[in-house]
């Protein structure tokens, strides 16, 4: 049940990913980027990922789309028109490409196995130990803030370089345009 | 062209409903030990209180409530916060960022929570200043 679900919304997300793609008004896909964002959460909130979801969905949903839209009040929903024509090398490539992967997925291990290699590392000590270490039951916020804090660290520093980056950016444009 | 259309509704709504937002933004960053959420999620959510601000009530009601120099300083003490915190651990002692040897009136683990509380509020404060400050930037008319 819940895999058909899933298989549900990985459909919806492949066809809310071509529509903001191929769509010729930019309103539209704005919007449909913004309700891919949302559907990802969905499909976050369903392998168990709570933090994930709700970080897709105030960010992905919300934030991203608001400035998206923001951007299109400056320029124009209309944008430069798509090549129509499809290379013959692109076919044979993209094919091959999926099947590839396809068969590679097939090694993966399952959503929330405690045998894969990625849970048999430092995990186990971190959910271990993560109350008696930390007093902080959400071993999420635990790893992110304590224990791999020099990532968080970095992370923030990041995102307000990049913001910073975007800002001069932006300032700069608004004073070379004449008034 | 995108434009903004004034609405009673939308105005009204948008009154009611940013402070509740803001206090939710809190509750996540306070209580991101315990459930999903944490300052990345609490700045987010800070953040987009100013850009449906902005949205709703218009570009002269976000500018009452906020001034670009003031997103930048806010996001640079975010960032700040951070480091101070890992810093005042190496001072008394530990690591970089061991939060564990914070000079706090408290043991060592409730020491690490306090740390994580501490650098939890930089970030969300960071965040929160460098989402206004894109929006603002971007929703002026040039």
């Amino acid at each position: 049940m819940s895999e058909a679900i899933l298989g549900g919304l990985l459909l919806l997300l492949t066809v809310l990913a071509v529509l903001s793609i191929r769509a010729g008004d930019l309103l539209i896909a704005a919007v449909s980027l913004g309700a891919y964002g949302f559907v990802m959460s969905l499909i976050w909130a369903a392998i168990g990922a709570l933090d994930v979801a709700f970080t897709e969905a105030v960010v992905g949903a919300g934030a991203s789309t608001v400035i998206m839209l923001a951007a299109l009040l400056r320029t124009s929903r209309r944008r430069s028109p798509l090549r129509s024509r499809v290379s013959v090398l692109s076919v044979p490539i993209t094919l091959g490409t999926g099947l590839a992967l396809l068969y590679v997925a097939q090694g993966l291990p399952d959503v929330g196995d405690v045998a894969a290699p990625a849970s048999r590392h430092v995990s186990p000590r971190y959910l271990a130990r993560t109350l008696e270490e930390t007093a902080t039951p959400n071993a999420v916020t635990s790893v992110l803030a304590d224990y791999r804090g020099y990532d968080t660290l970095v992370e923030t520093t990041v995102i307000f370089t990049a913001g910073l980056g975007v800002w001069l950016l932006l300032k700069r444009a608004a004073e070379n345009s004449p008034p | 062209m995108i434009e903004r259309h004034p609405s009673t509704i939308v105005e009204t709504f948008v009154r009611v409903v940013t402070p509740l937002v803001q206090l939710f933004a809190l509750y996540v960053l306070a209580f991101g030990h315990y459930s999903p959420g944490g300052g990345f999620q609490a700045g987010v959510i800070l953040g987009a209180t100013y850009i449906l601000i902005g949205l709703a009530l218009g570009e002269e009601a976000l500018k009452a409530r906020v001034n670009e120099r003031v997103c930048l300083a806010l996001g640079a003490a975010g960032v700040l916060a951070y480091t101070v915190t890992g810093l005042f651990g190496m001072l008394a002692g530990g690591e970089f960022l061991d939060y564990a040897a914070l000079p706090l009136p408290v043991d060592e683990v409730r020491a690490r929570y306090f740390g994580i509380f501490f650098i939890e509020t930089g970030v969300a404060i960071a965040v929160a200043a460098t989402v206004t400050l894109i929006f603002v930037r971007l929703g002026r008319r040039a």
